[in-house]
């Protein structure tokens, strides 16, 4: 990678940036940094969208319904949604 | 998940006492992710379900004696990864939990350079972009793929990933670092050769 070696330190600091959990003072060397330093922007809004794309990814998380009643019968309780004790 | 519900204190103690209403509240909050992770982890169907079953036989079993240290949630979560672990160990012999603490993988410098943020939304969307994500996920070592599953996917705190894999929070840092790093390679790798293949963006 050209001219990335002193950017291999920021790493760290890029992926606790995102998640907003870096100190002021390192945030504000952090910073200036990205202001000077193409790649590293880059870097930030990539991954930032990757962790984006990987979040929203949960929204779509289900229980195939055969399982759930596999897991009801298993643990003897009634399946509320079987039953229709309470329908949502 | 509705984690206020989870976070209630009423609901928990609920739980403890044994009721099964509330036992099927906890199901109904908590299942799809306890699945997802379990289909993460251990790449099929079958094995996601199988500890599914058990992760809540031995919450069921163990909430008597829950002691309110940590979250029902973390708890509920720390069971389901240490069944998910212990299924991966009996397929796989070499994997153990300790693994997941040791600093055995270089970090690498990224390589793919390219601002593909601005990409229409229809296409990172797309059921073809889903397969990419969950493939990329799948290559990455058990070790960073538990702590990126549970941090940036399922949203815990640094602290409760640490809590629920029994590791400390620096090394929980040091995994998600990498698996970050890696997927936004092969997302780059990946979204290069849609803009460059034919995708026209202009």
């Amino acid at each position: 990678m050209h001219e990335h070696g002193h950017c291999q330190a920021y790493l760290k600091q890029i992926s606790d940036y995102v998640d907003g959990e870096l100190s002021s003072e390192v945030c504000a060397s952090l910073e200036s940094h990205l202001k000077e330093c193409e790649n590293c922007r880059i870097v930030v809004n990539t991954l930032r969208k990757t962790i984006d794309l990987y979040h929203d990814t949960a929204e779509n998380d289900d229980l195939p319904d055969k399982v759930r009643s596999r897991l009801f019968a298993r643990l003897n309780l009634e399946d509320p949604k079987q039953g229709g004790i309470h329908g949502s | 998940m509705n984690a206020e519900t989870v976070r209630d204190e009423g609901f928990v103690d609920l739980l403890i006492s044994g009721d099964r209403q509330a036992f099927s509240e906890l199901i109904e909050q908590t299942s799809a992710k306890i699945y997802a992770l379990g289909m993460r982890v251990l790449g099929n169907e079958q094995d996601a379900e199988d500890m599914l079953q058990e992760t809540y036989l031995k919450a069921l079993k163990a909430l008597p004696n829950f002691e309110k240290r940590s979250s029902i949630n973390t708890w509920l979560f720390r069971i389901a990864t240490n069944e998910a672990l212990m299924l991966l160990r009996k397929k796989k012999t070499g994997f153990n939990m300790v693994a997941i603490d040791q600093s055995d993988e270089e970090d690498e410098a990224p390589f793919e350079i390219l601002d593909w943020c601005c990409l229409p939304e229809q296409e990172m969307v797309s059921a073809e972009t889903r397969t990419m994500l969950n493939k990329a996920a799948d290559q990455l070592s058990p070790a960073l793929r538990i702590v990126f599953q549970l941090r940036d996917v399922d949203g815990f705190s640094g602290q409760e990933t640490a809590e629920i894999l029994g590791i400390n929070e620096d090394a929980v840092k040091t995994r998600l670092v990498r698996a970050r790093l890696k997927l936004r390679e092969e997302l780059s790798a990946y979204f290069r050769d849609r803009m460059e293949g034919g995708v026209n963006h202009a």
